[in-house]
């Protein structure tokens, strides 16, 4: 499988009145076609600024400080506006992890659905509309010609989410970039949002970044999985390999801490706040939370070493105990 | 006496004729958002409610703190009927009432900072001072896992999680005596999530807080609520003590629901029982039990209407087989 999109050493920050944050530090990850990569970390870690910036979306007074975007060839950081505009939405589809303030609020979202259609597909207005009666429907949302004639503010939590989803795949987009799809939706519409984006993978051979909290959504639904930790990406692993060795001690912390619904649930908060990303400065930013901490953590970010099975983790302790070989 | 007592509430919308579907020479018809619905919650108790998405839980979560004017049914919130203020006396009884919103990015006025909007509880509904304030907002960052360094930052130079924690802190600030929490803890990640939790328990535990939670998250609702309400369009399906509910649950839809928690362990990778068959449009009046479409278990006697029925001491069911 060949890498449809490569992000090396992707730097993001934000100049604030505070200082300057720096929301994504350095990250490197490719995404395969037809796989589905997860991006877990704890809340505020970077994952939504490190989507915006595969985009390129990210907004003054944030600024893409260094790095490299690779999309089917394309170098995306050196494309011009007008080109990206037409990559976006097309060829690379976003789902916010904010769906009701990202529909247009004076738009019905039937018609919203079938705007992309006739932009992205070329279709008539009314295949257009058919066919967005028919995307509705596969995302499960019930009763969808007439729910197509409401606007965003008639709607549930989850149908919202549900919409900027159909919007998403109604493009037939090549790479899908999907900030936490199912948070606003029970178990079992989840479930079946799911299995559309596994279906997107196996059939049109689209690559999905899969951004989500839950790790029982990233164990049943993901190949590969990175981990990112305060803008920093600290282990990325095949599933099976992550939940059965995770190799990072924060990936550790991480695994230890899930709850599961079949046992008593297990209130073990991951130790440590989580560090401050202003002005920080060079190391390892786990390094005041790890068990495992050495000297050299503190003066240098740990290098993304290569373990077996196409494994990275960057972990200064790790490299030390050898157990990557 | 309970201190949260709702019955009978009803929320039909409007539909409006919209260009995709014409009906016309038919009478208006609604949505059947939330079609008649009881509970009583204890004070300083935790009731559960969940249900599949577009049920109706925020739509009853609006109505129970009067965002929303209810078509019918009569709410009591301590001694305040609530279904019969309006105006001022509504401010007024509205005040030991606060709401954490599923979607936290709407709720948050875009043009405050943190501190202000967390403050801004304090400033209206305590007595303390400005310096004080400012103290109590770092605290209770702090207790939601916040960094005092986002209190300088306005709503979208947020993460979504430290949004939501922002609208907790908000709502916590000002030790209101009931809080609607209404998906309080979907953009969180485990650990955050745990400290909410106990957050939550803490001061229900040591101010007597009642709370109403809703969520998805059956493993946190299992945690936090004493007693579960399920609801199916608009309907309540099943309402029990929360381990009566987990351990014995009645109704197929609470079974479906209790089957399709994802595991977090690829190793079990089963696939989730769903049900099947289309989802009712709440467009229609349902005579008989709203989930027949989709039920392994209906029968003819379905279309009859279901009269929820005291299964064991204090658990209701609303199916005929129960
Ligand atoms: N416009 C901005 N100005 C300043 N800081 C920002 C801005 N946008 C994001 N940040 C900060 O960057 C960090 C990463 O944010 P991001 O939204 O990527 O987190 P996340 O991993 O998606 O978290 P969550 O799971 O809560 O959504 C956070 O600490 C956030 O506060
Ligand atoms: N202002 C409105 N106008 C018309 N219909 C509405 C309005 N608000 C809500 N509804 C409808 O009421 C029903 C219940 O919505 P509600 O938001 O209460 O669901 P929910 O259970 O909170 O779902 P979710 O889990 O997705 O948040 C839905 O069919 C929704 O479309
Ligand atoms: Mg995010
Ligand atoms: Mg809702």
């Amino acid at each position: 499988m060949s890498a449809l999109l490569e992000v090396e050493d992707l730097s993001v920050e934000f100049a604030t009145d505070d200082g300057m944050v720096s929301a994504v530090d350095g990250v490197t990850l490719s995404a395969k076609a037809g796989e589905i990569l997860g991006i877990v970390g704890e809340s505020g870690s970077g994952k939504s600024v490190l989507i915006s910036a595969i985009l390129r979306l990210v907004r003054p007074p944030g600024r893409i400080v260094s790095g490299r975007l690779r999309f089917e060839g394309n170098d995306l950081l050196a494309l011009p506006e007008a080109e990206l505009e037409a990559i976006r939405g097309a060829r690379i589809a976003l789902v916010p992890q904010t769906p009701r303030t990202s529909l247009n609020p004076l738009m019905t979202v039937g018609r919203q659905v079938e705007r992309l259609l006739r932009l992205h597909r070329g279709m008539d207005k009314r295949a257009a509309r058919e066919a967005a009666i028919a995307m509705l429907e596969r995302v499960r949302i019930p009763d969808p010609k007439r729910r197509a004639g409401q606007y965003a503010h008639e709607l549930s939590g989850g149908m919202c989410q549900r919409v900027m989803i159909a919007m998403a795949l109604a493009t037939e987009p090549r790479l899908l970039l999907a900030d936490e799809p199912t948070t606003g939706l029970d178990v079992s519409i989840g479930a079946r949002i799911l299995e559309l984006l596994r279906q997107l993978g196996e059939e049109s051979g689209a690559a999905i970044i899969l951004v989500t909290h839950d790790l029982g959504v990233v164990a049943q639904t993901c190949h590969r999985v990175a981990v990112m930790h305060a803008g920093q990406l600290s282990e990325l692993a095949g599933v099976d390999e992550l939940f059965e060795r995770p190799l990072h001690p924060y990936t550790r912390a991480l695994v230890r801490s899930i709850p599961r619904i079949d046992q008593q649930i297990a209130l073990q908060p991951i130790a440590g706040a989580v560090p401050s990303l202003v002005n920080v400065r060079s190391g390892c930013r786990y390094v005041r939370r790890c068990p495992d901490a050495l000297a050299a953590c503190r003066r240098q970010r740990p290098p993304l070493i290569a373990a077996a099975n196409g494994r990275r983790v960057a972990c200064h302790a790790v490299e030390q105990s050898n157990v990557v070989r | 006496m309970s201190f949260v007592s709702v019955r009978g509430l009803d929320k039909h919308f409007p539909v409006r004729g919209a260009g995709w579907l014409s009906r016309r020479n038919r009478p208006a018809p609604v949505v059947r958002a939330v079609d008649g619905i009881s509970f009583d919650i204890d004070r300083g108790r935790t009731l559960g409610l969940v249900g599949e998405s577009g049920c109706g839980k925020s739509t009853v979560a609006r109505c129970v703190t009067r965002l929303l004017a209810p078509s019918a049914g009569t709410i009591r919130i301590g001694d305040k009927q609530l279904d019969r203020l309006e105006g001022e006396p509504l401010r007024a009884a509205r005040r030991d009432v606060q709401m954490v919103f599923q979607d936290p990015l709407a709720a948050l006025n875009p043009r405050m900072s943190v501190e202000r909007a967390v403050s801004e509880p304090l400033r209206l509904h305590t007595t303390l001072s400005p310096a004080e304030q400012r103290e109590r907002v770092r605290e209770i960052l702090t207790e939601v896992g916040l960094r005092t360094d986002v209190m300088g930052r306005y709503p979208h130079e947020l993460s979504g999680g430290q949004r939501q924690r922002v609208n907790i802190a908000r709502a916590l600030a000002c030790a209101p005596s009931f809080v609607v929490l209404d998906e309080p803890t979907s953009a969180l990640d485990v650990s955050l999530r745990a400290r909410v939790i106990l957050m939550l328990e803490e001061l229900r535990e040591r101010l007597g807080l009642t709370y109403l939670f809703i969520s998805h998250d059956l493993a946190t609702v299992k945690y936090l609520a004493q007693r579960v309400v399920v609801m199916y369009l608009g309907t309540v399906v099943e309402e029990a003590d929360t381990d009566e509910l987990f351990a014995h649950p009645r109704h197929p839809y609470t079974r479906a629901l209790l089957a399709a928690v994802p595991v977090p362990d690829p190793k079990v990778r089963g696939e989730p029982f769903v049900l099947s068959g289309e989802i009712p449009s709440p467009l229609e009046r349902h005579e008989g039990c709203p989930l027949r479409s989709r039920c392994p278990m209906a029968s003819a006697i379905c279309a009859q209407p279901v009269v929820p029925r005291e299964v064991s001491p204090g658990h209701v069911v609303a199916c005929h087989f129960a």
